[in-house]
C-alpha cells in the first residue's frame, strides 16, 4: 500500500471536475485511469460490502496472501544463487547462508514463511469451518479453498528437500515412499516423484520445477479463482447472518477490515523477521546416502501423518494410509455438499462441528504425541540431540566453495598454504585410513568420521588411548564389550591400522 | 506497509547485489617452494604455483608458470613468465642465458630486464615475500603493450 493509494482514497467517489487544480500528481493519475479505469477498480475492491462489519475473525484470508506473496519475494531471490543439482544444492544453500549478504536472514525468512503458510492456513480453515462461512451456494470457493490448502502442503514438501541436507534428504526419502505402499499404482506414484527408484539429481529437478513453476503457478490460478468466487458470492458475515441474503448492515472493506488485515500483516513481519534474525533456520552436512545412522523426522506440520503411520502395519497399511485419510480429506472436501443448511450457529450444527473438532484434536495429539515419543525414547533423542549438534556444527564451519580442476598435490599445497590446515586434505596415510573405514562400512555404527553414535563410541581421535600395536591388539582380540556390540573380526595389517589411526586422529 | 516494503528491500538489495559489492579477495598468495632451494641460485629455475579463483560458490584451481631468479641487487624475484607484449609463454634459454619470447622474439635478461624485440618492458615481477622458510607470491595478470606495468583489476 503505497503512499499515493492512500491519498487516493482519502478523495470523494465522485471524479473531480476537469480543469480543477488539484494535488500535483493528480493529472498523471487522470492521464492513466483514463487508460485504465484504475480508479474504478480500486474502489470496487476497496468498498466491497461486509455484513455486520470489520472483524478480527476475517483477517486470515489476507494475512495468507501477505505470507504467500513474500514466499514468492524471498523464493525468486533465494534463485539467484541457488542450483537445484546433486553436486551443487548444499553448497549453493551453504553459500546463501554463510557467505551472501543478508542470505540466512532470507533463507530463514522463507523457510519460517512455509510454516506461518501451514499455521494461518489451519487458521483460516478453523475460521470458515466455525463460521459456517461454506454455506450458501459457496461450494466452489470451498473446493477451491481445499485445492489451495493441499497446494501449500505441497510447496512445504517439495521445498523441503531443496537444501539437499541430511534431514531433507531423509525427511524426503520417508516422504515420498510413503505413497508406495498403496496397492496397484503405489510404485509408480513413488518413481514419478523421484523421477527413477532412488533419491538423487532428477528427484531435486523435478522438486524444484515443482516448488518453482508448477504449485507456484497453479497457485496464482486458484487464489484468482478464490478470490473470484469470494466477490461473487460476497462476505458471509458472522454466523448469525444468513448467508444467501445477507440482512445485517454492511460497511465497506475500506478502511476499518484494511487496518486489520494490515495489523496481521505488520504482526506477521515482525514475528518472521524476529525469528529469521534472532533464530536462523539451520543447515545441516550434506545429504549422506550411505549413513545408516541417521533418523529422518518431518518437519512439524508432517509430524502427525508420521505418528499416524507408525500404528499401520501389514495389511493395516492399507486402511491406515489407502483408507482413512482420503476419506477425510473426501469428507473435508465435500463439507458444502453434505452440510446443505444454511444454519450457521456452530453450536446449532453438532455432528459438523464435532467431526471437525475432533480430527483436528486427532491431529494435534498425533503431533505432541510424536514429539512426546521420540523425548521419552533415550536412544532417539540422543541421536536426534546428535543431528541437531550436527546441524549447528555444521553452520559455524566458515563456507568451503566447491573446488574445481584441481590436482591432488595442489590440494594438499594449498591446504599447507592455507592459515588453517583442512582436516579433509591431510596426508596420504591419513587417505588410505579413510578408504579403510569407507570400505569396512565403520561408520555404520561408529558415525561419520568416527564420531560416534548411541551404537558404538566414538573412534575419532582414539590415537589418544591405543598406538598401532596396541589398536592391532585390539582388532586381534576383541573385547567382550565389543562382542557384544556385534563389532565384526576384522583381520587388519599393521599397514591398514597405521592409516586408521593416523585417518581417526585427523576427525574432530 | 510502505515501511515494511522497505524493510524487506534492504535486504533484498544486499543480497542480490553481494557479488557486486563484495570485496573481492586480493590474489592470495601462492606457495612457490622453500626458500633454502634457491639460496644458491645461479640461473632462473621454472615453478609452478597453484592459484585459485573464486567464482561465486565454485573456486578453481589452476597452475601457473613462474620464474625464481635474482634481481639486479641479488635479491630472489618471481616473475610470471607470460610476455608483456602480446602474452605467450617464454621459456628460458640455457645455454644462451636469456629469456627467448617464441613468438615474436622478445628477449629477456636473467633477472627479466627487456633486452630486445617488440615487448613494451620488461618480464612482469610478482610480489613475493619469504614467509617461514618458504617462498611465497601473489601471481597476478598485468595489462599488455604497456610500457608501464598495470594489473588487471
Amino acid at each position: 500500500m503505497s503512499a499515493d493509494d492512500e491519498h487516493e482514497m482519502t478523495e470523494p467517489s465522485v471524479p473531480a471536475p476537469v480543469g480543477k487544480k488539484t494535488a500535483p500528481g493528480s493529472a498523471l493519475r487522470e492521464w492513466i485511469d483514463q487508460r485504465t479505469g484504475l480508479n474504478k477498480l480500486i474502489r470496487a475492491a476497496l468498498d466491497e460490502p461486509i455484513p455486520g462489519g470489520a472483524r478480527y475473525a476475517y483477517i486470515f484470508g489476507s494475512g495468507l496472501l501477505f505470507v504467500f506473496l513474500t514466499q514468492i519475494i524471498t523464493g525468486t531471490f533465494l534463485a539467484l544463487y541457488y542450483v537445484p543439482s546433486v553436486d551443487h544444492a548444499h553448497t549453493t544453500v551453504a553459500y546463501i547462508t554463510k557467505q551472501v549478504a543478508a542470505g540466512a536472514f532470507l533463507r530463514s525468512l522463507h523457510v519460517y514463511g512455509a510454516s506461518a503458510m501451514v499455521i494461518i492456513a489451519v487458521l483460516h480453515i478453523c475460521q470458515t469451518f466455525l463460521y459456517g462461512s461454506y454455506k450458501g451456494r459457496r461450494e466452489l470457493m470451498w473446493l477451491s479453498g481445499s485445492i489451495l490448502f493441499a497446494l501449500v502442503l505441497g510447496m512445504a514438501f517439495t521445498g523441503y528437500l531443496l537444501p539437499w541436507d541430511q534431514k531433507a534428504y531423509f525427511a524426503t526419502a520417508v516422504g515420498t515412499n510413503v505413497p508406495s505402499e498403496l496397492p496397484l499404482v503405489g510404485n509408480t506414484v513413488k518413481i514419478l516423484m523421484r523421477g527413477g527408484t532412488e533419491l538423487g539429481t532428477l528427484t531435486i529437478s523435478r522438486f524444484f520445477v515443482a516448488h518453482v513453476f508448477f504449485i507456484p503457478g497453479l497457485m496464482l490460478l486458484f487464489i484468482s479463482t478464490h478470490l473470484f468466487l469470494f466477490r461473487k458470492a460476497g462476505p458471509a458475515g458472522p454466523p448469525s447472518e444468513n448467508p444467501l441474503h445477507p440482512g445485517l448492515p454492511t460497511e465497506p472493506f475500506y478502511p476499518r477490515q484494511v487496518i486489520k488485515d494490515m495489523l496481521l500483516a505488520l504482526v506477521l513481519i515482525i514475528i518472521l523477521a524476529s525469528l529469521a534474525y534472532f533464530y536462523p533456520a539451520a543447515l545441516g552436512p550434506q545429504a549422506n546416502p550411505a549413513d545408516t545412522q541417521f533418523l529422518p523426522r518431518p518437519e512439524w506440520y508432517y509430524r502427525s501423518l508420521f505418528q499416524w503411520l507408525k500404528y499401520w502395519q501389514g495389511n493395516g497399511v492399507l486402511i491406515g494410509i489407502g483408507v482413512i485419510p482420503p476419506l477425510i480429506a473426501f469428507l473435508f472436501v465435500a463439507v458444502p455438499f453434505l452440510d446443505r443448511r444454511l444454519e450457521r450457529r456452530p453450536w446449532k450444527r453438532p455432528v459438523a462441528v464435532g467431526l471437525f473438532g475432533f480430527v483436528l484434536l486427532g491431529i494435534v495429539v498425533l503431533e505432541v504425541l510424536s514429539y512426546y515419543d521420540d523425548a521419552h525414547n533415550p536412544t532417539i533423542a540422543r541421536q536426534l540431540a546428535l543431528q541437531d549438534q550436527q546441524a549447528r556444527d555444521f553452520m559455524h564451519e566458515p563456507f568451503k566453495p566447491e573446488m574445481e580442476g584441481a590436482p591432488p598435490a595442489a590440494l594438499s599445497l594449498m591446504a599447507s598454504a592455507a592459515p588453517t590446515p583442512d582436516p579433509e586434505g591431510d596426508s596420504a596415510l591419513a587417505g588410505a585410513g579413510k578408504a579403510i573405514f569407507e570400505s569396512h562400512a565403520c561408520m555404520a555404527c561408529h558415525g561419520q568420521g568416527g564420531a560416534g553414535t548411541p551404537l558404538a563410541p566414538k573412534i575419532a581421535g582414539i590415537g589418544q588411548k591405543y598406538n598401532a600395536d596396541q589398536l592391532l591388539n585390539l582388532f586381534n582380540h576383541p573385547t567382550a564389550n565389543m562382542d557384544a556390540g556385534h563389532m565384526p573380526h576384522f583381520q587388519f595389517t599393521p599397514d591398514d591400522v597405521k592409516a586408521l589411526l593416523a585417518y581417526l586422529d585427523s576427525q574432530p | 506497509m510502505t515501511g515494511a516494503a522497505a524493510l524487506l528491500a534492504i535486504p533484498l538489495a544486499r543480497f542480490a547485489l553481494y557479488p557486486i559489492l563484495a570485496k573481492s579477495d586480493d590474489a592470495d598468495w601462492s606457495d612457490v617452494g622453500p626458500a633454502s632451494d634457491f639460496a644458491s641460485l645461479s640461473d632462473p629455475v621454472q615453478k609452478m604455483v597453484t592459484i585459485s579463483q573464486v567464482d561465486g560458490w565454485r573456486a578453481s584451481l589452476s597452475q601457473k608458470a613462474v620464474y625464481v631468479t635474482k634481481d639486479s641487487q641479488g635479491q630472489l624475484e618471481v616473475l610470471s613468465a607470460i610476455c608483456p607484449h602480446l602474452g605467450c609463454q617464454v621459456p628460458w634459454n640455457a645455454e644462451k642465458k636469456a629469456f627467448f619470447c617464441p613468438c615474436h622474439g622478445s628477449v629477456f635478461a636473467p633477472d627479466g630486464a627487456r633486452v630486445s624485440g617488440p615487448t613494451p618492458r620488461g618480464l612482469d615481477s610478482l610480489e613475493s615475500a619469504v614467509q617461514d622458510g618458504r617462498l611465497k607470491a601473489r601471481y597476478q595478470y598485468f595489462r599488455q603493450l604497456l610500457p608501464d606495468k598495470e594489473p588487471v583489476s
